[in-house]
Formats: C-alpha cells, sequence, structure tokens
C-alpha cells in the first residue's frame, strides 16, 4: 500500500502574526515554521498503518527550498521519501492542481492532508485535490480503520459524527481524533540520523492556474480597556452585558 | 449571471446559518443585479419561508438517493442546479457539511473557492471580499477575475436580513450515481438538543482552572440558563475532561458569538486566536495577570467555585425581573 501525506509548512501555533511590505506580505521574520498541526494527526496515522500493514509513506509539500526542514522533521518522524514541487504555494487551485499532476501518475492507495492549515485555513486543497484525481473525499476526519482496501473512517459533523465505508482510494482531511494528541510522533534522535539519508526530491512545478490574489491583510482592531467587575458584586456584570453589551 | 445559494438542512430542517447565507446571496445578487436562487436538499420544513431572507425561487430536491448528507451526490446537485439557472456565483455556508462539498464544487466547474468569508464584497470587478486568515489572528482581503465563484460563509458573521418577499417553490430532481456512493454512511451520532458552536450566539467554555471534569455542572448551568453552548480550552479536551469537539482555539473550533464567556482560561495565543472574533469576551480567572484580561470585555478576578455560583444566581433574579 502507497500512502501520501500532505504537509503544510505553517508558522508556529505561538507565533504573533504580522505584516510587511505594506500589509500586503506576511511577515516571516522570527517566526518559527512547522508541520500544520492538523498534517500531523494524518502524518502519525499513517505510521501507524505502515508499521501495522508495512505500507510505503510518502511526504509532500508545494513549496519554496525554505520548506525542507518541514519536510526533513516529517521524514525524521518515519516517512519513507519526500518530494518537493518547487512553486509559491499562493492559491488552493494551483497547489490541488501541482499535487494532482504528481499523485496521478503515483497511484497512492490513501492521501491524507490536513482539514486545513493554520495559515490560510482554506480548507480547500483537500476536496480540490480529491477531485482532480476522482476520489471520494472525507473532511473534518477523526477516524480510521482499514481492513485489506475497504475502509471506514469517521467525520466530524456539526454536533455530532458521522461514520463512512468504502474503498480505497480515498482521501482523508484529518484533524485531532485521527490519533489522540498524546501520540503524536515527535523525531527522536534516530529518526533525524536517518532522516538525512532519506530521499527528498525536488520537482519543478507544472502548468497550474490561480484562480485567487490577497490583495492585503489586517490585524484585528485593539480591544478597549476591560471593565473589571469586583467578585462580589457579580451583578453588575449581569445589568452591563443587558444594558451595555445588550447580549442579553 | 444569477446567484444560486445552497440552503442547508441539519436533520431535515434549516438552521441560522443557512439563513444567513440565503440572506447574504440575494444581498450580492441585488448588488449585481441579478435573481437569487436557493436549492434546498432533503429539507421538511416549508421552504417558502426562505422568501423573507429575499429569495424568490426556491429549488428543492427530495430524491430518495439523497436523504442523507454525500458530499459527491450533494455537490453534484448543486453543480447541476447551477447548470440549469445558468447561476455563476454559488453561495454556500462554511459549516462541516459545506466545507465537504464547496472544494468538489469549484474544482469540477473550475470555479475560484473564497471560504470563511466575513463580509459582502468591497468591489465587484474583480470581485473583492474579506475573509479570515491566520487562524482569525488577521483578515485578508481576497479577490478573483473569476466568472465562476463559490463563496462560503462564517457562521455568525453576517446577520439574516428579513425583507417582505416571498419565494415559490419548483421541485428539481437529482440522482445520486454509482459514482457519487462510492462512500456510504453507516451511522450518524449527533448529540440530540445540543447548540451547535459555531453557531451559537453565547458560549461559556471552561479551562484548566475548573480542577476536573466533574465540576463542569455549573458550567452547563449558567450555560442552560443563557441558552449558551459549552465550550472549553485545548489542555481540557486533551486531558479529557471534554469531547474534542468542543475545544475552541487555533487547532479547534474558531467561534464569533455575541458573547463568549471563558472560566478558568487563561488566555494563550493559541486560544484567543479561535475566540477573539467574539463581540463581547466576558473573563472570569484567579490570576489578575492572565492575558485573556487583556482580550475581555468585562472582567472578574476571582475563583471561579465561588463566582460562577453567584453569576447563575444572579442571572435568575434577572430572568425573573425581566
Amino acid at each position: 500500500m502507497k500512502i501520501l501525506v500532505c504537509i503544510s509548512h505553517v508558522p508556529d501555533t505561538t507565533s504573533k502574526i504580522n505584516f510587511t511590505n505594506n500589509n500586503t506580505e506576511f511577515d516571516s521574520n522570527g517566526i518559527t515554521f512547522v508541520i500544520n498541526p492538523y498534517d500531523e494527526f494524518g502524518l502519525t496515522r499513517a505510521m501507524q498503518i505502515k508499521e501495522a500493514t508495512g505500507a510505503t509513506v510518502t511526504v509532500i509539500n508545494v513549496g519554496s527550498a525554505s520548506t525542507e526542514p518541514t519536510l526533513r522533521k516529517a521524514l525524521a518522524i518515519g516517512a519513507d521519501d519526500a518530494v518537493r514541487i518547487n512553486a509559491e504555494p499562493t492559491d488552493a487551485a494551483f497547489v490541488a492542481r501541482l499535487l494532482a499532476d504528481y499523485a496521478e501518475e503515483q497511484n497512492f492507495d490513501l492521501i491524507i492532508t490536513g482539514r486545513e492549515s493554520i495559515d490560510y485555513n482554506g480548507g480547500a486543497v483537500p476536496g480540490m485535490l480529491a477531485t482532480y484525481l476522482d476520489i471520494p473525499f472525507v473532511n473534518a476526519c477523526i477516524g480510521l480503520e482499514l481492513k485489506g482496501t475497504k475502509s471506514t473512517v469517521i467525520r466530524e459533523i456539526d454536533g455530532g459524527k458521522e461514520t463512512l465505508e468504502g474503498n480505497l482510494p480515498m482521501l482523508l482531511a484529518g484533524q485531532k481524533g485521527l490519533v489522540e494528541e498524546k501520540d503524536l510522533r515527535i523525531p527522536a534522535m534516530r529518526g533525524i540520523m536517518m532522516a538525512r539519508k532519506k530521499p527528498l526530491t525536488v520537482i519543478e512545478a507544472g502548468e497550474a492556474v490561480k484562480q485567487t490574489s490577497v490583495l492585503g491583510f489586517e490585524l484585528p482592531e485593539a480591544k478597549a480597556a476591560c471593565t473589571m467587575i469586583d467578585a462580589d458584586n457579580v451583578e453588575q456584570l449581569v445589568e452591563l452585558l443587558h444594558s451595555e453589551a445588550k447580549v442579553i | 449571471m444569477a446567484v444560486l445559494v445552497y440552503a442547508e438542512s441539519w436533520s431535515g430542517s434549516f438552521k441560522k446559518a443557512t439563513f444567513e447565507a440565503v440572506s447574504y446571496a440575494a444581498q450580492l445578487a441585488d448588488k449585481i443585479g441579478t435573481e437569487v436562487i436557493a436549492l434546498t436538499i432533503a429539507n421538511n420544513n416549508n421552504s417558502t419561508q426562505l422568501g423573507k431572507y429575499g429569495v424568490s425561487k426556491v429549488f428543492t430536491i427530495a430524491n430518495d438517493s439523497l436523504t442523507t448528507f454525500n458530499n459527491q451526490a450533494y455537490a453534484n446537485a448543486i453543480i447541476a442546479a447551477a447548470e440549469s439557472t445558468g447561476a455563476d456565483t454559488i453561495v454556500i455556508s462554511n459549516t462541516n457539511n459545506g466545507k465537504a462539498v464547496a472544494p468538489i464544487i469549484a474544482a469540477k466547474r473550475g470555479a475560484a473557492l473564497i471560504t470563511n468569508v466575513l463580509d459582502l464584497p468591497s468591489s465587484h470587478s474583480p470581485f473583492t471580499v474579506k475573509r479570515k486568515t491566520f487562524s482569525s489572528k488577521a483578515f485578508a482581503q481576497y479577490s478573483t477575475e473569476a466568472t465562476q465563484k463559490v463563496i462560503s460563509i462564517t457562521p455568525n458573521a453576517i446577520g439574516a436580513i428579513e425583507t417582505n418577499k416571498s419565494a415559490a417553490t419548483e421541485s428539481f430532481d437529482y440522482t445520486a450515481t454509482e459514482s457519487d456512493n462510492r462512500l456510504s454512511s453507516v451511522s450518524v451520532d449527533k448529540a440530540k438538543g445540543k447548540i451547535t458552536l459555531t453557531e451559537a450566539e453565547i458560549v461559556v467554555s471552561g479551562g484548566r482552572g475548573l480542577k476536573g471534569a466533574e465540576n463542569w455542572n455549573m458550567i452547563e448551568e449558567l450555560a442552560e440558563l443563557l441558552g449558551a453552548a459549552t465550550a472549553c480550552s485545548k489542555p481540557v479536551a486533551d486531558i479529557g475532561w471534554r469531547p474534542h469537539g468542543e475545544h475552541v482555539g487555533q487547532t479547534g473550533i474558531a467561534i464569533n458569538p455575541e458573547l463568549y464567556i471563558a472560566i478558568g482560561i487563561s488566555g494563550a495565543i493559541q486560544h484567543l486566536a479561535g475566540v477573539n472574533a467574539s463581540k463581547n469576551i466576558v473573563v472570569i480567572n484567579t490570576d489578575a495577570e492572565a492575558p485573556f484580561f487583556k482580550a475581555a470585555d468585562y472582567g472578574i478576578i476571582g475563583d471561579a467555585f465561588e463566582v460562577v455560583p453567584k453569576l447563575i444566581e444572579a442571572l435568575k433574579t434577572y430572568k425573573m425581573n425581566n
């Protein structure tokens, strides 16, 4: 079995977000980049499947050379090989098309992505990629069990969950639940050493069309000072929520 | 030219997010001088009520093969409706089911997809619209030159506007194909009577300061009094005091209710990212230095185990008098 795990290279969750060039570009100054947290759950699940079935796991990213440390980290966690498609990932349709061009030739049985990246949060690449490849797509995936080519998956729905069944190939856009937080794999020294020798192939980007552009960014307005209320006078809070905030 | 809005149903009924999306589509169509058509699938409500939110025509699909949500089939049904009406803009709610169909529709139609949309477009040529980005730590203006568009609207961001229009309904047919049914739904497990987090107007949330799962009774009581949904911080979901589906924050669910009440949550940057779009924030925390107070509108420094019961009493008194 061949598994492809798509990896986004994103600012660490503790990052303060700032913009540069007249608020048209993300300011990556001082930012630590990591594997997209949603992708980590899928990568760990792929490792578990690899150990149970002998599957091979390829990780892929669309990005510049600066994303390679993130791919190396995925190799250190245990992926067999990595692919970087050399292009700036500026738009979902563009990225999905480049990934599809690669995946089409490789015949993966299972493709796992995060449900969205924590930077642009489009949540668009997984469903587009599945559609370009003409395979089923499951979003917000919180559980996966395989029996041969038969797959049972659980997806989060608004206010609950749904269990689905189908045959591979398919694409799952995962999140926490695919594995638990405590089971997430982190690179060990041995893995880091081994990762240096694993193949990381760079592919030049083919033809792909961008559908959207970002004109500019803005940060949320700073909040006015917090109104402090005495712990012995919670009635004042109720009154303010009613008369000032008008929410009750 | 027309605008098509997918009016999503949950267990056969419309919810607030549906009316918001319909209202958005109606305003959009009005601005560009075209008509808006709604599509409902497996809806048991009276679809004409969508007229109140500005649509003139509602297509209804009541095909047995589409009774249960199926993202491939629903996406294809929405595409079929768009083709038959000549719609080039499709509006969808950014719910879990909306997110499951939107990218399929966009990929099949070669349409531009813009998700997490917060507002009506600031320009129509090129189409430019504000969306959430960086996990709600920032906003971005996205634009597209594409004629074909799929716009996915953040629930709770745009109010539904009632009009005095009325809608005519027309049945529309789409039958799921073999390829639509490559995945089959085995079971749906839904929490009954619970308010969906992303749609809730008020959310009451607890953190590690509550010290244990057994102390959530007062959170639930407070939530019930306020008609609120309950939520929690990431550590609480990770320890297993509360289900993952309640985790709000950067890697959980992003919410933007009218009122967010955070109890025993210090306000780490990852938590703030998911909740700072809330219109009003109340923070109750023992630690006066908790960073959450800087992002709050109202704050109480105090022990949750003393403050929350008092707040419950004060709300009961308020309710009796109002």
